[in-house]
Parts: structure tokens; sequence; C-alpha cells
């Protein structure tokens, strides 16, 4: 429908429009953007411009020195060693997750649209139930199981929580993109002698590389970004980004140096945030394949 | 799962060839186990399990004293669940109600050939990425009056303005909007942008041959073909709203007094740091019975749209 | 020659004691600012001395909420740390649960009996047996204020609530803020039960220990409820959600005269490089002098699997009462030792005072427990008071008389 706009663009009153229409997009971004830089700023100041100085001021000079600072040298409590270590503990989290829950969801929603049994549909609704639990209300009964099972406050009980509360979502997405394919196109196949594994692997993987991007683009992110599941069920030395960052932050010693706040926010979004800008295209061109469907 | 049944099912879908069981037959359910024992245990098992807790007098942990609805009376008597449950409505319906808006808006603006489209999208939406504490704790700082966006409009000039939100318990909730509008309506214009995309270009076509406006266009043509996107929008949305947990953590931390609180915050505060497991499990259930409430229509209008496929 | 045989034989035998028992404890707390986590670093060094490792679990935020979250995730899991930061009627609730450790035998070979007042002593025992140690008395009906900000104002050091309301108004007035607060939960309600205390102990136990409903709606509490909102107008604007310690630091600073704070601020003020009775000077909160409100931190031991945690766990009991870490890590965090008798001379004016108010307070029935800080109530009715404390103080609409109303009904409500 972009060719509407392109044929009328001749006509003054669309050119005015089309100026309109910039004006508002680049405002929104400035507003979008706001936030961001202001923490960017923020964390290159020392903490006596922050004080004097507003908001949007431009730093004197650079100060890298709060990065260095968030990075390896802030204390919580008594280690001093930033949020360096607990970066790589999220990476040893997220990585192992992201990969189960989404070959989970993948086998699953193929399963669901294209392999449906009695009560796989019903088995699909109570799945869905899945992702509006309110996640306080696991806590309790998750540690308990973690503890049965023996992996309480460690990474691998980390992962398991992931998988466990991820799937629904996964599944969710890989059904949506199914949905569109044709029954027969398995049917056929079947016919051909192909099993189940056969065709999941030769017909159905090899198409579903949009929304493997999806799935993994948010399940990336919603376990990047974790919290609660962090704080609760992880053990001394295996606590997520998002828990030392809290850490972090709610901890001052004299005055509250906003700056390594600032960068230290900033170092713990920044996967996240690389995912996001470069592969933001294949997430949308992902959503338009499929997954918002129904 | 009755095999009889599903046998019978199969042998429907592979009509011409004689029913027989193979282990193909059974591979969707073996794979589908893991799944259907995860959710069984770790969601419907713990959901009774909190039911029934919300029935018992259990405090710093689980007992199983049961005290018939005392804890729903209590709950319902309780100011602060009040003020946290009317927050919700507050909160939810506006987040939802503008994220919406500004995500519908968004996409069809950057729907016009616009020059730098993907510049453009990434800014509205990288706020996606980022976690809700980050979020709370970037935008507690923009909002304080001492030292935020109101420092710097005064310092412009404007030395009467005042935006103190953070701190008046009557607008606080608002600034909780904010933030959570700022986080997730990007993701709601990539939503629909994807929509639009995916729209039928021959029935725009058809439409402008019939010579109505852009406008007519979307309003009429476009966006009620959307409404797929439009309902999983809203389920992402309420899910975001009913979660929404750590942003109140990082942002107000339910304050001034406890006037930004959401429920989530409020079961959390009663389980783990007032030692009433009770009680917050009733609130929790509670939640529950919303999540439903948004959910079951949905599944219903999914369900049965797919009888009629 | 001699002196490196005496060296090596030293190395050898703290080698032998450290492979004889090396065990480790894991400690959970929320001792997380500046002169806090000095303070637990020096247990930590002492512990390593003896050859334990330390593993340091410390969740910040919240008063502890989100460490209380933790403990309570592990000790379900059936994996409690070692040891965790909780204290007053919190140890029974986890006592009565079968959580806790025995400690008499470490107490018998320490004299805790001897050497602990007694309601320190009461407070870490479960059923009459010892399962935590005590690491500080605080007191928290203190004031601190800027000497310099009271010159620049023309204002006098307020000693009851009153004459606090005219100071505060000078001190505005001249540009400053007059007091240091933040807006979570635990701070309003630590103002709220200073104001209480100066309507006398007899009247604050009843409230916050009897919880008589009575005194609850009497008019003194009325009074308590009017003063306690006249504070709302000498707080800055930037006080929502403020950590203690950045209050602080605006005394420290010269942007605010006073702050009503436990000791745990001297601490800060300590850390900053700043002199008691020079540059900043501490009082009894106005119309508290002679009572004290105590809160006593200690670390809880849990029942642990393994005889080198167990060790560990025993040795990490004993360093605690030991002197040394007595001395050092009350002299980082500003309290007062738990243990009697130590020498006073390395501690500061403030401290003297304090440890004299204790002593004193405690023959005279003015020694009360902290209801802001947990000490006095179970942290249910804890919650219900502080709930309507801080929603009072935050709701410009609300009147004393409704304020007190709402309280009334709200411990009822949870007891």
């Amino acid at each position: 429908m972009s060719n509407i706009a392109n044929k009328r663009q001749t006509s003054g009153v669309d050119k005015i429009l089309r100026v309109a229409l910039y004006t508002v997009l680049l405002i929104m971004a400035a507003v979008y953007l706001l936030p961001f830089i202001v923490m960017l700023i923020t964390s290159l100041k020392d903490v006596e411009e922050i004080r004097t100085g507003t908001l949007l001021s431009l730093p004197a000079s650079l100060h890298f020195d709060a990065w260095a600072k968030a990075w390896s040298g802030a204390c919580t409590g008594n280690s001093c060693g930033g949020i360096s270590p607990y970066f790589l503990n999220s990476f040893q989290i997220v990585i192992p997750a992201v990969l189960i829950s989404t070959l989970l969801g993948a086998i699953n929603g193929y399963v669901i649209s294209l392999w449906k049994f009695r009560g796989s549909d019903l088995f699909f609704a109570a799945l869905l139930v899945g992702c509006f639990i309110p996640f306080q209300v696991i806590l309790l009964p998750m540690a308990r199981t973690l503890g049965l099972l023996g992996i309480a406050n460690t990474t691998t009980g980390l992962v398991f929580v992931h998988v466990v509360y991820g799937v629904a979502f996964t599944t969710l997405f890989f059904r949506n993109f199914y949905q569109s394919i044709p029954s027969e196109l398995v049917k056929a196949a079947r016919l051909d002698g192909a099993g189940f594994f056969t065709i999941f692997y030769r017909i159905i993987l090899p198409i579903s590389t949009p929304i493997i991007v999806v799935t993994i683009i948010w399940q990336f992110t919603q376990i990047w970004n974790d919290f609660l599941f962090g704080v609760a069920f992880s053990g001394f030395d295996t606590q997520p980004v998002t828990v030392a960052l809290n850490n972090l932050v709610n901890t001052s010693f004299g005055g509250k140096e906003y700056n390594v706040d600032m960068a230290a926010a900033i170092i713990a979004a920044l996967p996240t945030l690389a995912v996001y800008v470069f592969a933001g295209k294949y997430f949308v061109r992902g959503l338009t394949a499929g997954a918002v469907k129904g | 799962m009755s095999t009889k049944t599903a046998n019978s099912e199969s042998q429907k879908t592979r009509a011409g060839r004689p029913a027989r069981l193979s282990l193909a037959d059974w591979m969707p359910k073996i794979v589908m186990a893991p799944t259907v024992i995860m959710t069984l245990v770790c969601i419907y098992g713990y959901m009774i399990w909190t039911a029934v807790l919300s029935f018992t007098n259990s405090r710093m942990l689980p007992s199983y004293k049961f005290v018939g609805l005392d804890q729903y009376e209590r709950l319902f008597n309780n100011d602060r669940w009040m003020v946290a449950l009317t927050n919700l409505g507050v909160f939810g319906s506006l987040f939802i109600g503008i994220c919406l808006f500004l995500g519908v808006m968004l996409a069809i603006f950057l729907d016009q050939k616009i020059r730098a489209e993907g510049a453009i999208r990434t800014i509205y939406l990288y706020p996606m990425a980022i976690s809700f504490i980050v979020t709370g704790t970037a935008w507690k700082w923009l909002l304080n009056p001492t030292n935020g966006l109101e420092k710097l409009i005064i310092d412009m000039g404007f030395e009467d303005f005042k935006f103190d939100w953070l701190i008046n318990p009557d607008m606080v909730v608002y600034c909780l909007v904010i933030a959570a509008v700022w986080q997730a309506s990007g993701f709601v214009m990539a939503l629909f942008l994807a929509g639009l995309r995916g729209v039928d270009g021959d029935l725009i076509k058809a439409a402008h041959l019939d010579g109505a406006s852009t406008f007519t266009t979307y309003r009429r043509i476009i966006l009620p073909s959307l409404k797929p996107v439009f309902f999983s929008a809203l389920v992402i949305l309420s899910h975001i709203a009913i979660k929404s947990f750590d942003l109140v953590q990082a942002l107000t931390n339910g304050g001034p007094g406890y006037a930004s609180e959401l429920p989530a915050n409020f079961m959390y505060t009663y389980t783990f740091t007032r030692s009433q497991i009770g009680m917050g499990s009733a609130s929790a259930m509670v939640m529950l019975g919303c999540v439903l409430a948004i959910l079951v229509p949905y599944l219903y209008s999914e369900l049965r749209g797919e009888r009629h496929e | 020659m001699k002196k490196i045989a005496f060296g090596l034989t030293t190395v050898a035998l703290s080698l032998a004691a450290a492979t004889s028992h090396a065990g480790e404890v894991e400690v959970l707390h929320w001792w997380t600012s500046g002169g806090e986590a000095a303070s637990i670093n020096v247990l930590k060094q002492e512990m390593e001395a003896e050859g334990h490792t330390w593993k340091d679990f410390a969740v910040a935020g919240g008063g502890g909420e989100s460490a209380m979250t933790v403990l309570k995730s592990r000790a379900i899991a059936g994996n409690p740390p070692s040891s965790a930061q909780i204290k007053g009627p919190t140890i029974q609730e986890w006592g009565d649960l079968g959580f806790l450790t025995n400690l008499d035998d470490v107490a018998k070979a320490g004299e805790w009996d001897v050497i602990l007042p007694g309601v320190v002593s009461e407070t870490m025992k479960y059923d009459g047996h010892y399962v935590a140690a005590p690491v500080n008395v605080h007191r928290v009906n203190w004031m601190w204020a800027n000497p310099e900000v009271f010159r620049k104002s023309g204002a006098a050091i307020p000693t009851t609530w009153d004459q606090f309301i005219v100071e505060a108004k000078k001190i505005k007035a001249a540009g400053f803020t007059p007091l240091a607060h933040g807006g979570q939960a635990w701070q309003d309600a630590t103002l709220f039960e200073a104001i209480a205390l100066a309507k006398g102990a007899r009247f604050y136990n009843s409230a916050f220990l009897g919880l008589s409903d009575k005194t609850l709606r009497s008019q003194d509490m009325i009074d308590v409820f009017t003063t306690f909102k006249q504070m709302r107008e000498f707080v800055d604007d930037g006080f929502s959600g403020r950590d203690w310690n950045i209050a602080t630091s605006m005394v420290i600073n010269g942007n605010a005269a006073m702050q009503i704070m436990g000791d745990w601020a001297k601490g800060e003020f300590t850390a900053a490089g700043k002199k008691a009775g020079v540059d900043y000077v501490c009082y009894p909160a106005p119309g508290t002098s002679g009572a004290f409100t105590f809160n006593i931190d200690s670390l809880a031991m849990f029942k642990v699997e393994g005889k080198e945690k167990q060790a560990a766990q025993k040795d990490l009991a004993r360093l605690i009462l030991e002197p040394t870490f007595q001395e050092t890590f009350n002299l980082n965090k500003g309290s007062i030792p738990a243990r009697l008798n130590m020498p006073r001379d390395k501690f500061d004016s403030c401290a003297h005072s304090s440890m004299d108010a204790f002593l004193a307070s405690s023959t005279t029935g003015k020694l009360v427990p902290s209801m802001a800080h947990g000490m006095a109530v179970n942290s249910m009715v804890q919650g219900a008071i502080v709930d309507v404390v801080t929603n009072f103080f935050n709701t410009p609409s609300m009147t004393p008389k409704e304020g007190v109303d709402k309280l009334a009904r709200a411990v009822k409500a949870s007891m």
C-alpha cells in the first residue's frame, strides 16, 4: 500500500503532508531516544558535572572512568569486581536456555499444527495459560522442585526454569507459523515413506528460518532481562547481570555515582541492544512471515 | 490421552492406508511428552498448590491449616490491595490503549515509503530490548523533580514548570504508564508494521480504483483486516501489564507510600517479606482470575476459528 | 635464625589449622552500602585468616526484601546458606520452623550469657538455646545535624518536636532543606517512631509492643500523627525513593540540616572522613533523650550438612563475639558493640553517648525495641503499621484522625 503515497506525491498538499509525516516520525524518534541519550551522557560525565549540569548538557570532556568502574571495579558488598563476572553468568544461562526452549517450541509447534492428535489443541490452550501465569506465584514451589532435583542455586537450575516458562511462548510462535503450512505437504511426504523426524528436518526446518529468528530474539531478550528468577534461584556465584545491576544501583558509597549506575545499566543492556539493532530487520520480517497471525 | 481415539484419528488422516500402530504414530506424543509433563507440574500443579495455600493460614512457609475464605476476606479489606488493584486497572487500560494507538499510528506512518525506515524502526523498537530494571533506573532519574526533566525545563527559563508526578501519590501511576509505554509501544509498532506488509496489495488497488482516499482505505479496508494482529498485540500487552513487577520495583519501589503498587508487587511483598503466604496466595489467585478473564475469550475465538477453516 | 624458625613454625601451624578444619561459610546479607560493606569485610578477613572460605552472598535493596526472598527460596529448596542476616522476632519465626542450628557450645565457651546484656541475649535465643550471634546494637532514635547549616540559618538544635518545627522553618527560609529524608516506607516509619517515642516509653510500648487499641486511638497518637504530617513540608521534592545514605550525604554536603536516622548513618559520616562533634553533631531525636530505641543486627546460623561446614559455622559464631571483631565492625558501622565491658577509647563521642544511654535506659525502662526495624513485632504487624504510616505521610489529604483510625484497624486486622 506504500504506492498510494507515491502516486500522489505530485500535489502540493501531499508534499506538506509528507513534511509533517517526517516531522512527526523524527520527533517521536527523539522521544524514544531521549532516555538512552541521557543515560549515555550521564555515564560520560564525572560526578561533579552531574550535580551542577542539566540532563542534556554535554560533558566538558569525556570520562570513561565510570564505564571502567562499572565493568570491573564497582563494589557490591565486599566484592569489587564490577559487573563483568555476572555478564559471563548471564551468557551461561541464556545460551542453553534459548536453544533448548526454541528447539522444544519448534517440535511442539510442528506437532500441534501438523500432527494433530486428540487433545493436542486443548493442550495448546492449556499451555498458553502458562504464558500468563504471574511468575511470583511459582517461586516457592519451583524452589522446592529445584531442591528435589538437586539443581537448586545452580546455572542448570536457572536454565531449567527459563526453559519451563519459555516453552509456552516458543510453542505459540512456531504453532502460529506452521499453521499456514498446508497439511497436504506432510501427507505427501508420509506417502513417500518419510518419518516424523525426516519431515521435520528435511521439509519444515528449512522453511522455518524467519520464525526461528523471531523466537531466538524474543527468548534471548526475555531471559537476558529476567530479574525475578535470577534473584530467587541463583547461587552466590551464578547471579545473572540484571541482579548484579540491581545490587549495584542499590549500593552506594557516600554519594550516589549516577554515572557508574548508568554505565552499568548500558553495559547490562548491550547484548540485547545489539541483537535488536543488528537483527531487528529479521525480527520484523519474521513477524511478517506469520508469527503475529491468530 | 486415550490411545484408541488417537488411533482412529490417525486412521482418518491417513485415508486409504491400513491402520497400524507404528513408531511414527507415537512420535508426536513422545516428543510432546516433556512439555506436557513440565506444563502439568510446573504450571497446573503449582497453580493448584497456590489455590490450596490460599485457603490456609500459611505464614512464613507453607502450612496446611485450613481457614476457608478468610484470606480472601482479609485481602479485600486490605487498603493496600485495593490500591494495587485500582492501579492495575488504570495502568493496564492506559498502557494498552496508548501502546495500541501509538503502535498503529507509527506503523502506518512508517509504511509510507519512508527514507531510513530501518534506522527509525530500530529506534522505536530498541526500548523493548532493555530490561525493566534498566528502564526503571533511567526513568527514575528523568522523572525525579530535583535533577530530572523538571530541572531541565526550569533551567531553560520556565521557572514555574512543575513535573513532580513521581512523588505525587495521585499521579505516580502515570509515571509507570509513561515508562511502560516507552518500552513496549515500539514492539506494537513492529507487530502492526508486519501486519501491514502482509495485507494483500490487490485489495488496496481495488479500493483505489473505487476512488477511496488513503485515509478511508486504511480505516475501512486495511485496519479491519489486521484484526488478528490487534488480538496478538492485546494479548501480549495485557500479559505485560499483569506481570509488571520489575518496573515498579526499579522505578518507584511502590512508593510514595504504596501509591504505585501493582498486584504482582503486593503478592511478592506479602509472600516474601510479610510472611503471609496465605494472603499472598489469595492475591495470586485473584490475579490468575484476571488472566483467565482475558485468556478465555481469546482461546475460544482461537480454537473456534480453526474449526471453520 | 631463631626468628626464621619461629616464622616457619607459625606458617606450619597456620597451614595445619587451615587443613584441619578448612570449611566454607556462605553468608547472606544486605550490608552493601559503604560503612556496612567495610564492616562485614572485617569478618570475612578474620574467617579467611582462620583458613575458611567466605562466600559472600550480598543481595542489595529494599531493607533486605530481595535477600529475604532468596533466603526463603533457598530454605524451601533445602539448601539454606550457613548464615543469614536476620533479626528480632524473625529469628523466632525461623526457629519455629526448625531451620536454625544450636550454638550453645560456642556460647558456653565464650560465656555469652555473661558478656551479653539481657535484652540482647534474649533476642538471640530460640526456645532457650542460642541460634544467632549479635554483631552490634544500633540506636535508632538519633538526630544527625550539620552545625554549619544551623549557623548559617541562625537556628538552634531542637530538643522537642515543637521546637523542631520552629527551627526547621528558619532553616527552610535560609534556603536549606531542614530534614534530609528518603521516601521509603521504613524511613518514614523510623521518623514516625521517633516522634512517637517523644510521648514517652510507656506510650511507645503500649502502642507498638502491647498493640493496645486504646493507646493506638488515643489523643497522644493523634498528636503524633499531626507532628509527623508537619514533617512533610520540611522535606525536599526529590525525596521519593531516596536511599537513606543519600539523605545522609545531603547532611554531609551541607545541603540539608538534619536527619532522623539510626546510628548506621554515622558509618557514612566516617566513610566521608567527617569528625563527630566537628563536622557533624549527634543528638537524640527531639524529646527522646534518655530513651534508647534498639535495633540489633545478628547473623542467624542455619542447619547445614558436612562437618567442615559446621565447624566453619561455629568459628564464625565465635569470631563474631570476639572483642577484636566487635570493635572494628562497630567502629565502621557506627553502632555499639553487642557485648559489654569493651574498651571504649577508640569510639567517638556519639558512640560513648550511645553506650551510656544503653546502660542507663535499661534500668529506667526507657530501652525500647524499634518497631520500624522489626524488633518489636512480627513482620505481619510491622508491615501493617508501616503501611499506614507511609501512606499517611504521602497522602496530603488524610487527616491525623483518619490516620489513627486506619492504624488501629490495620493492627487489629493483622493480629
